[in-house]
């Protein structure tokens, strides 16, 4: 098998797998929708311009629901005792990795595509809006899932397996959560991409950064 | 180790102590050159904004313990994790201690001096902000270390994690040029409004000296915590071995 089909396979297992009991991504999903709906809410007596505050309820509601996602992605296989089969299997680590990752990106997207429209309605943005908010949503949430991937692994082996992934994903992917959230200002403030384009860069820069980073440390992580 | 060492292991040996000397006169001498040798700057005019802006002298080399010392734990890590001596992982635990407790103490000076220059405690200005996050990611480093049981694997995480936290310390600087900023830039920095100064020379060698006494303040307290981290370890071994007899 070439490496890309091993990835590939490790993806398509992640998401067999998530499709037979569909619990993660539907428990993502709500979360996300609560969240924003929560800060609806929460704002709607006080802000008076409530599009001021719509990106970071965008970026709350995709970084919360996806530590979700991303502290089953490795817990599921310690409590179901897969992991060390998956070590076992003749991959080299990077491959589970980026497979990993890539299943991530994915269960997240898809909260994402489905959370948008439902913001996009909530604070009544035009429809052309979402196809660029898509395309920073990919981004940031490729950031994410790349230090989250690498982050997720580690907490599995710590006492505190649900509460230590936020601890440290949160600080850590600052600079994705603020760039996503000053693009999609930029979007929904219709600004020029050229007022944008250093944020783009960051986000850009990060992903590329911290997903290399992680594929590299990830041997570590693993290593038994 | 020999048994012959333990008494020099323990006690510190005539390095350490010459080690400690000197960072203590060095730091004495700092005290003493800023508030005796530095003039007030120019173009502060309240008393009280003159007397804060000395701050300065510590709040600065606070700071840079803060970073080099982060600096250290990433690379002490990174050296743990190519080669599996403990003594890399006790180098790096150690050096993110100390660096906490400095950019803590930045914080609080900060503070002290905001006050009476800015008019308020604490901001969310973007430097402030990203010094708050980087204390965060610290303090979740040692929060990872507690709930790892296995010795090698909490040293094995901990590398990692310093290693990926230290990556943050670029967009500090990133940050405070690309978003709009009150913190003064001293160093080449034209921001005489919001608190900066422009540094004379008797101003820049009494800052230079503080540095270097806290950088002495930094080394001594690694060289310190080092050892007591590698003791408490023979400790542990002891215990293990007197346990398992």
């Amino acid at each position: 098998m070439s490496y890309l089909r091993k990835v590939y396979a490790i993806v398509v297992k992640d998401v067999a797998a998530e499709l037979r009991t569909r619990e993660m991504l539907s428990s993502m999903l709500v979360f996300a929708l609560l969240v924003i709906l929560i800060f609806n809410f929460a704002f709607e007596l006080r802000a008076d311009n409530q599009r001021t505050l719509a990106p970071g309820v965008l970026w709350a509601a995709i970084a919360f629901a996806g530590t979700l996602g991303l502290t089953r992605s490795f817990i599921v296989e310690k409590d179901r005792g897969s992991i060390d089969g998956l070590l076992l299997a003749p991959v080299d680590r990077s491959a589970i990795f980026l497979g990993k990752m890539l299943g991530n990106t994915l269960f997240i997207g898809v909260v994402d595509l489905i959370t948008l429209p439902v913001f996009i309605v909530l604070f009544n943005l035009p429809v052309t809006s979402l196809l660029p908010l898509a395309g920073v949503a990919a981004l940031g949430t490729f950031g994410l899932a790349g230090v989250g991937t690498l982050f997720s692994a580690m907490a599995v082996h710590t006492r505190a397996r649900e509460v230590m992934l936020p601890v440290l994903l949160f600080p850590v992917a600052v600079p994705v959560i603020l760039a996503a959230v000053k693009l999609t200002a930029g979007i929904i403030d219709a600004l020029p991409f050229s007022e944008v384009q250093s944020w783009f860069s960051l986000l850009a820069v990060f992903d590329v950064v911290f997903a290399a980073l992680s594929l590299i440390l990830f041997d570590y992580v693993m290593e038994e | 180790m020999s048994r012959s060492n333990d008494g020099e292991i323990i006690r510190g040996s005539g390095l350490t102590w010459l080690l400690i000397g000197v960072t203590a006169v060095t730091l004495l001498a700092s005290i003493a050159m800023v508030f005796g040798l530095a003039p007030d700057p120019v173009n502060l005019v309240t008393p009280t904004e003159r007397f804060a802006q000395r701050i300065f002298y510590f709040h600065v080399p606070t700071w840079w313990v803060g970073f080099l010392a982060f600096l250290i734990a990433a690379v002490a890590g990174g050296l743990y994790l190519a080669t599996a001596r403990d003594q890399w992982d006790a180098i790096s635990v150690s050096s993110v201690e100390i660096g906490l407790t400095f950019i803590t103490i930045g914080l609080i000076t900060g503070s002290i001096w905001a006050r009476p220059t800015w008019n308020t405690w604490w901001t969310w200005e973007p430097r402030l902000t990203t010094a708050a996050i980087g204390w965060l990611m610290y303090a979740a480093y040692l929060m990872l270390r507690n709930a790892i049981e296995n010795p090698a694997r909490r040293a094995r995480l901990a590398a990692v994690f310093s290693i990926v936290a230290f990556l943050d310390v670029p967009v500090v600087f990133l940050a405070i040029r690309w978003w709009r900023t009150i913190h003064p830039v001293v160093i080449g920095g034209a921001d005489q409004g919001m608190g900066g100064f422009s540094m004379g020379p008797t101003m820049l060698l009494v800052f230079l000296f503080s540095l270097v006494a806290f950088t002495l303040l930094y080394v001594t307290l690694l060289v310190l915590r080092t050892r007591t981290e590698n003791l408490s370890r023979r400790v542990d071994d002891m215990k293990q071995q007197i346990i398992f007899r």
